[in-house]
């Protein structure tokens, strides 16, 4: 036993020049910003107003900046492997060997879902939820700031693997009995594993602390039919999680005592059962996926009412739709191993259910039909999002009801055409969404608007490229050319894969332009800036407050009349040309900033890291560091901090001047 | 409400309750009763008091009576008007481990049914 564990300098890819070339480089990236930052003396305020804020629209941001940094390293993958497969035909091998292959498609997958699209819709999530209810923060500020790190830490060791060992050659599932011991002997299961226990506590954390806020705080008169269809998907989706990742911790943990301690829940021998890992994972995997869409569905939802002028055709068939959805999702997976060998009987019952699934979802596009039917639709990128989502969405739902039929399951399972169905529906429902998304609240969270025209190029990239990069995979699906494939043995596939790489390429043309895009806007926010706080005419609550919102978001907690809540009150004060009158202000309490949460995610990552290596000693350094500081903050004595009603009359005093401006113009040009 | 019906509420189990003294009672109860019902499921598997067969239904009501046990005096789920969130939390719940509980028996004994390998084609493998 000694000091390091397995850990030695074998761990460093030195005579692999792919993944040692791009960790010195992003090793390089990462000294520059933190030079960079540290010229700028810019530490102190990321500390303050970030790393340590108990503010969730800071967590948000923060969230939603992991997710765009991750979405980088995840396309990364993607576009490798379409490289590799547009070259590895026939004769040629392609530039990546399939040990190195395999990491990268197990990545790709890994990343893409916990580490972009997860940390995204939580973005969304803490950022939009507490404003759309009228409330000043979370139910549990502090637990908030750990989630957003724990997340962190666990995209911290994934990313890590690059470095130093290897990541799973197992796919994105790590299924046994592949990522047993006795055939990964490697790190790179290790890696797996322990992240995704890692930020899975996060996650878990995030939904107690949703769940609570959604049925515990709301502004004054929101009842539960009265709140803003996010919010209800929002409330779904972490329904969802609190069931479904428990079942994913308990699964990995099984993984891991056989890897570990030499249990046999999973192998070949000693009575293991490796189908029962496949059953167990599924149990999460299928609500994990309407965990993502649920609230890409809400954020439609706003974009649609918000861009027709109209209501939200049918909300309460919305919310209905959405609970419904919420229970159906935890009665289908089955249908991810149809080919198992289950028999008639059970296929048939999972098979049915999968396609009532698509009943709810059906009825709610319906519903941003006929939001627009009849509306005076403004179309801006969000609304480009919403339309371009239909088209796609309706197309990948059909091929999801066509793989929900097991006779044809069994004939395209684990081929490019179930890879081309899941992504129309992730592409096309969750990030055509968080884009969407990204648009549409931008300016409610820096206080200037993204530019338009670089916005419309990047959905074209998104929507053209999308549709190039899968399409063809439809094609080769059915000739039966299956997943995961480092070579490709027949020279015929070549024109439809070098069509699908074309159209990856143009996203990543898509992703260079959101950062073009994110920097022109930046450099032009002065002609840009959102004055009102309105700047999309919208008719929720988070359109009340000032763009960025005060650290309080609002200094009365807002009362809530009617469905639209600031809607109505925005009509009504135009028509009778004044706001309401002033409220008595009171000072408010906010909870203080704490550090608890990023020193937790440090010895979380310490111990992680630990595991993976067999370094015993740092693992339990860790576990007590990690429990230590969690005593520590048990104890504290400063909970919150006062804002004076100075300040507070100031700030409202500013916003109520800067809406009677805007009264007066809404006035005379009607 | 009046004085009288809040009254009458405050000491069903499970409602948090005014006094101290009466909080504690309230825990000691469900102490004793949890107790109780862990002695009885030792002694019921341990005696022939019960028929045979029939021992594991036994335990498994005693177990559902343990949860009740456990929801009512030390979680405090009543059937008071301002519990209805924790009701619904608890129902979705139950809902929701019994789907994936019976999903996965009933898929598991079908796996079990169609694939398990027999003797002679494991040592077909083995002869690779």
């Amino acid at each position: 036993m000694t000091l390091f564990g397995r850990l030695t300098w074998d761990a460093i890819p030195f005579n692999q020049p792919i993944p040692l070339i791009t960790s010195l480089v992003v090793l390089a990236a990462v000294a520059a910003i933190v030079i960079w930052i540290t010229m700028k003396g810019w530490w102190p305020y990321l500390w303050n107003e970030y790393i340590t804020s108990t503010d969730h629209k800071r967590i948000g941001i923060m969230y939603i900046t992991l997710a765009l940094v991750m979405l980088v390293r995840g396309f990364a993958d993607a576009i490798m492997m379409r490289a590799q497969q547009a070259m590895a035909i026939g004769q040629s091998q392609g530039y990546l060997p399939p040990e190195h292959y395999d990491q990268i498609f197990s990545a790709h997958g890994t990343i893409m879902i916990f580490f972009v699209a997860m940390p995204f819709v939580i973005g969304f999530m803490n950022f939009v939820v507490p404003l759309q209810l009228g409330v000043r923060d979370v139910a549990f500020p502090t637990m908030n700031n750990a989630s957003f790190w724990l997340t962190a830490s666990g995209a911290l060791l994934v990313n890590l693997s690059l470095f130093l060992g290897e990541f799973a050659r197992t796919g994105w599932l790590a299924f046994p009995p592949l990522s047993e011991k006795a055939f990964s002997p490697g790190v790179g299961v290790d890696y797996y594993l322990v992240a995704l226990q890692i930020s899975g506590v996060g996650t878990v954390l995030t939904a107690v602390n949703f769940v609570t806020t959604i049925l515990k705080t709301r502004a004054p008169g929101m009842s539960y039919l009265r709140m803003p269809v996010f919010c209800w998907t929002a409330l779904a989706s972490n329904l969802l999680i609190l069931a479904a990742f428990p079942v994913l911790t308990v699964s990995l943990a099984l993984l891991m005592l056989d890897r570990y301690l030499g249990f046999h829940f999973f192998t070949n021998d000693g009575g293991g059962n490796s189908m029962l890992y496949m059953n167990l994972i599924w149990v999460w995997g299928h609500p994990e996926v309407y965990i993502l869409v649920l609230p890409a569905f809400g954020i439609y939802s706003e974009v649609a009412a918000t861009f027709s002028g109209k209501p939200l055709f049918g909300y309460r068939s919305m919310v209905f739709a959405t609970l419904a959805i919420c229970i159906i999702s935890f009665c289908v997976w089955l249908h991810h191993f149809f080919t198992m060998g289950a028999g008639a009987d059970v296929n048939a019952v999972f098979g049915i259910a999968s396609m009532i699934i698509g009943v709810p979802t059906g009825v709610k596009i319906y519903n941003w039909l006929f939001t627009m039917y009849g509306g005076r639709v403004r179309f801006t990128v969000p609304m480009y999002y919403l339309i371009g989502f239909m088209l796609t969405f309706v197309i990948g739902g059909l091929t999801g009801v066509l793989l929900a039929i097991p006779p044809v399951d069994f004939i395209v399972h684990n081929s490019l055409f179930l890879v081309a169905h899941f992504h129309q529906v992730i592409i096309g429902g969750v990030v055509f969404a968080l884009m969407a998304g990204y648009t549409y609240w931008f300016p409610k969270a820096f206080g200037f608007t993204l530019d338009e025209r670089l916005g419309k190029a990047v959905f074209w990239c998104w929507f053209i490229g999308f549709h190039l990069a899968f399409m063809p995979l439809y094609v080769l699906g059915f000739w039966g050319a299956t997943r995961r494939m480092q070579h490709i043995p027949d020279p015929t596939w070549a024109p439809w894969l070098d069509v699908a790489f074309v159209g990856a390429a143009i996203i990543g043309l898509g992703i260079v332009l959101t950062v073009v895009q994110l920097l022109y806007s930046i450099k032009t926010r002065d002609q840009r800036r959102d004055v009102s706080g309105d700047p999309w005419d919208g008719r929720t609550l988070e359109w009340l407050t000032l763009s960025p919102p005060p650290h309080y978001n609002f200094a009365v907690l807002p009362d809530v009349h009617g469905e639209e809540a600031y809607w109505t009150r925005k009509q009504t004060a135009i028509k009778e040309e004044q706001l309401i009158p002033e409220p008595n202000y009171q000072p408010i309490e906010m909870p203080v900033n704490t550090p608890t949460g990023i020193i937790v995610a440090f010895f979380a990552s310490l111990c992680g890291f630990a595991i993976i290596w067999y370094i015993w000693w740092l693992a339990i350094v860790g576990l007590i560091g990690a429990f230590a500081i969690f005593v520590w903050y048990a104890w504290r004595d400063e909970h919150e901090h006062i804002i004076p009603v100075e300040e507070v009359i100031a700030n409202a005093r500013e916003r109520r001047r800067i809406r009677m401006e805007h009264l007066h113009t809404v006035s005379q040009s009607t | 409400m009046s004085e009288n019906d809040s009254e009458r509420l405050n000491v069903a189990p499970g409602e948090p309750h005014d006094s101290m003294m009466s909080e504690t009672v309230s825990y000691v109860v469900g102490l004793g009763l949890a107790l109780l019902l862990t002695g009885v499921s030792f002694w019921v598997a341990s005696t022939s008091v019960l028929w045979g067969p029939g021992i594991a239904t036994g335990l498994i009501v005693l177990a559902i009576a343990q949860m009740g046990v456990h929801l009512v005096f030390f979680l405090h789920i009543t059937s008071g008007p301002d519990n209805t969130n924790n009701v619904l939390a608890l129902a979705f719940g139950v809902l929701i481990v019994f789907l994936v509980m019976i999903g996965t028996i009933w898929i598991m004994a079908h796996m079990n049914a169609n694939m398990t390998v027999s003797p002679e084609l494991m040592n077909l493998q083995m002869q690779h």
